[in-house]
């Protein structure tokens, strides 16, 4: 056994972080064998509002879908030539294209669990990138024509939110609802839908907790190890295990390392951040970097995807705190739960870089990084919006930025030895040698 | 007959210039054409939409990585060469991901007085984008008025919609006339004609339009070769155009933003004035970045290749532009298998490979054609 500057162990959750994802995919395949319903949409879809179908409503979320096939570089590739054999451009984004390329195969990325692509009931989708809606709406051609409901969140960034912006995003929601009953001939149950609705507040907030547990040095998570626990807020934000999970599992888990000093990194010595989704196929990455002691202890990605997080009384930022109200009615359901996801961090770029880069310099400063990975993701534009821009300003707030070009979902757009020497460069340009194993 | 908006069009920048010299008002750059010029001329602003030059640039990769598509980039790259060092104020209406950088880095890099970014509906077919787009105007306008330093009257607004509804009803007779056996006017005419009214004041403009439209109908040209409708991306690539009106073809639509969805229907000045604006741009033929749920531009296409006889259509894709990739196919297919007209697919940059292109369209034309090549 090497010795190490700091203590490390597994996660005691980390099993259980594996199961709750398999369950969901398998919840999901299975969902009509129980009578059940399944829908398809997006990873910040408001999946709260179809909870209100019942309990047996099962989802399947595209991004983290398509991160599944990507980490699968042999079915991407696959899923990836039958959406260009039907014409579509390869520079689209990959997890759509993963997706549809399940689609036009009928192969399900866990095999386990169908032999067939789990075709959704309907389709519910919320709209920032110019990829969210058209996804489902050539998804619903490759299915056979499934039903699409869309909400446009595109209101403008968190700090100049109004009344009237809330309003256009409620009265889609409510339209919403309708639509639901129509299309799946339920009555809405508005007692689930409040309690989905708390669910993704608990979810929301102790996931930011648990990231903000990594400022402590040494770092009790890495980010490779990140990806396996943030993944269950991208599947179902509103279900009580998600937010169960982070709550009474995963938070106190992590704060008992910070307390006994466990790290992810033994012999951590340089703490990193990186940007956007990793190259899915090519998470070893994240090893070699180990080899220098550096750890990424997160990105405004994995930290804002699905954490909310605001102004702590000490002036640093911190996990958004729960709304102290009681929902009473659909219509403050839908308010609430608009006006929390309208602040989500990873919504606010896409309208400014300025905004994104702000966070992310203070996530350099408060995380005590030595340096920022920056991922030109050419898989998705909605996250690669502005990265040059924020390259440019996180520089200028004095911290070393390695930029790298390659793709979450497709493998043929990386290159991993380029990368690896990249690192080295970087690594040598910090002055940070590699430990001898 | 079109010399002058061929001379606007290739002189953009020296116009702008005399204008402000000219009227001492402010002049504007939008990046989209979601932008309500409407509210723009009801200030005396001229609104100038930011385009390309067509040439390599070598300026904006820090700004803008470089899978994003290739006319935002080239858009930037006009600012921050210093090409429009005349605008006193930028603004953008929300729409795709790709042209708003050029828009952000714009606002960081390269000082104005005026920089405004107006969020606006994606979701056009939900009956609340009027109204929430209603609040978003009653802001720009507050803006703008700020700004200029006075208020906007509804006299103001009034003239300002005019201007512009008087603009789009003048292109669309013209474009009416382009519906003829034998068209008088060509399509590189037709593009020059749309671009340089979004760069141009368009009391002018109208003028010219007015002087062109009386000896229009009596024009005979020779414009009996095939009849093309182009459709895609941004597209003013003149070069391109003439190049195939060259072969012997002739565009006699399109569906561009920079042609007949511009100017396709007007404002209704009959009811309160934002609220008629808002309407407009809601209900105008959307950019596929907006046409969701359901794709209503199939329709509109399918419309236009009937009402103007349109033998075959060539799809402009610029690279990298998602919204228009993500239907391309549907396009193609509705095209090809629903109304039997031929297309061709080209992908293309700011700078247009003419050589290239000039095979693919020869090859085309032989298959509309059907010669008998042996």
């Amino acid at each position: 056994m090497v010795e190490t500057k700091y203590p490390t162990e597994a996660l005691k959750c980390w099993n259980k972080a594996k199961e709750l994802r398999e369950k969901y995919y398998e919840d999901y395949a299975k969902a009509h064998e129980k009578g059940g319903i399944r829908w398809a949409g997006g990873a910040w879809s408001f999946d709260a509002i179809p909870a209100g179908l019942g309990e047996d409503v099962y989802s399947l979320t595209g991004e983290p879908y398509g991160a599944s096939v990507a980490f699968n570089d042999k079915f991407a590739q696959e899923c990836h030539e039958a959406t260009e054999a039907k014409g579509y451009a390869r520079d689209l984004c990959s997890y759509m294209r993963n997706y549809w390329g399940s689609a036009i195969l009928n192969k399900y990325a866990f095999p386990q669990f169908s032999d067939e692509f789990p075709k959704p009931d309907f389709m519910w989708q919320d709209h920032i990138c110019c990829s969210h809606a058209k996804w489902y709406q050539v998804a619903s051609d490759l299915e056979g024509g499934i039903p699409l409901f869309s909400i446009d969140v595109s209101v403008g960034p968190y700090e100049q939110l109004t009344d009237h912006k809330i309003n256009y995003v409620v009265k889609q929601m409510h339209d919403g609802i309708k639509w639901l009953e129509e299309v799946t001939g339920r009555d809405y149950d508005d007692e689930l839908l409040i309690k989905a609705v708390y669910n993704e507040f608990r979810t929301c907030h102790y996931w930011s907790a648990i990231c903000t547990l990594n400022k402590t040095i040494p770092a009790p998570l890495d980010e490779k190890s990140m990806y396996s626990l943030y993944v269950l807020g991208t599947l179902k934000k509103s279900a009580q295990w998600t937010a169960d999970f982070y709550e009474k599992e995963l938070y106190p888990d992590i704060q008992d390392r910070v307390k006994r000093g466990i790290a992810a990194v033994g012999n951590e010595q340089c703490r990193v951040m990186t940007d956007t989704q990793p190259p899915w196929a090519f998470l070893r990455v994240f090893r070699y970097l180990e080899q220098y002691g550096c750890v990424s202890i997160g990105s405004l990605y994995t930290f804002g995807l699905i954490g909310l997080w605001e102004d702590q009384e000490d002036g640093t930022w911190g996990p958004r705190s729960i709304p102290n109200i009681e929902l009473t009615n659909r219509d403050e359901a839908l308010r609430a739960l608009a006006e929390w996801n309208l602040s989500k961090p990873e919504w606010q770029h896409f309208y400014h870089p300025k905004l994104k880069s702000d966070m992310m310099i203070r996530i350099a400063r408060e995380w005590k990084l030595n340096g920022v990975l920056l991922h030109f993701n050419r898989g998705c534009e909605g996250l690669s919006l502005g990265i040059a821009e924020n390259r440019l300003a996180i520089q200028k707030a004095g911290f070393p930025v390695m930029p790298f070009e390659g793709n979450m979902g497709d493998e043929r757009e990386f290159d991993l030895p380029r990368t690896m020497k990249r690192i080295d460069t970087f690594m040598e340009s910090l002055g940070v040698e590699k430990f001898k194993i | 007959m079109f010399e002058q908006f061929e001379s606007w069009y290739k002189n953009r920048h020296e116009y702008a210039k005399k204008w402000k010299e000219r009227t001492g008002g402010k002049v504007i750059g939008y990046f989209c054409t979601y932008v309500p010029e409407e509210i723009l001329y009801a200030a005396n602003i001229l609104p100038v939409r930011i385009l390309g030059s067509h040439e390599p640039q070598d300026v904006s990769e820090p700004h803008i990585f470089a899978m994003f598509c290739p006319f935002c980039r080239d858009c930037l790259a006009q600012g921050l060469k210093g090409r429009f060092d005349y605008l006193d104020g930028i603004t953008i209406a929300q729409s795709c991901l790709h042209i708003r950088q050029a828009f952000t880095s714009w606002d960081l890099h390269i000082p104005t007085d005026f920089s405004y970014y107006l969020p606006h509906p994606m979701n056009v077919q939900s009956p609340h984008a009027i109204p929430y787009l209603t609040e978003e105007l009653k802001l720009f306008k507050k803006a703008i008025e700020e700004w200029i330093g006075h208020p906007i009257t509804e006299e103001d607004l009034k003239r300002g919609i005019e201007i512009v509804n008087k603009n789009r009803r003048l292109m669309k007779e013209i474009y009416e006339l382009r519906k003829k056996p034998n068209p008088p006017l060509t399509g590189l005419e037709a593009m020059t004609m749309v671009v340089s009214s979004q760069m141009t004041d368009k009391e002018e403009h109208n003028k010219e339009l007015e002087a062109v439209l009386q000896k229009l109908p009596l024009r005979n040209i020779d414009n009996s070769g095939e009849r093309l409708m182009i459709l895609g991306s941004e597209d003013d690539d003149t070069e391109f155009i003439a190049m195939v009106e060259n072969l012997g073809a002739r565009f006699v639509i399109d569906d561009h933003c920079t042609g007949s969805r511009y100017f396709d229907n007007e404002v209704n000045a009959n009811v309160d004035l934002l609220e008629a604006i808002s309407e407009r741009y809601v209900k105008r033929i959307p950019c596929p970045s907006k046409d969701w749920p359901q794709r209503t531009r199939l329709d509109y296409i399918v419309q236009l290749a009937k009402d103007y006889d349109v033998q075959g259509a060539i799809v402009m894709q610029m690279k990298f532009c998602d919204p228009h990739e993500l239907d391309t196919i549907a396009i193609k297919e509705t095209l090809e298998n629903d109304v039997g007209i031929p297309t061709l697919f080209l992908e293309f940059d700011v700078t247009v490979p003419i050589g290239q292109f000039k095979t693919r369209v020869e090859a085309f034309l032989e298959i509309i054609r059907e010669e008998d090549l042996f």
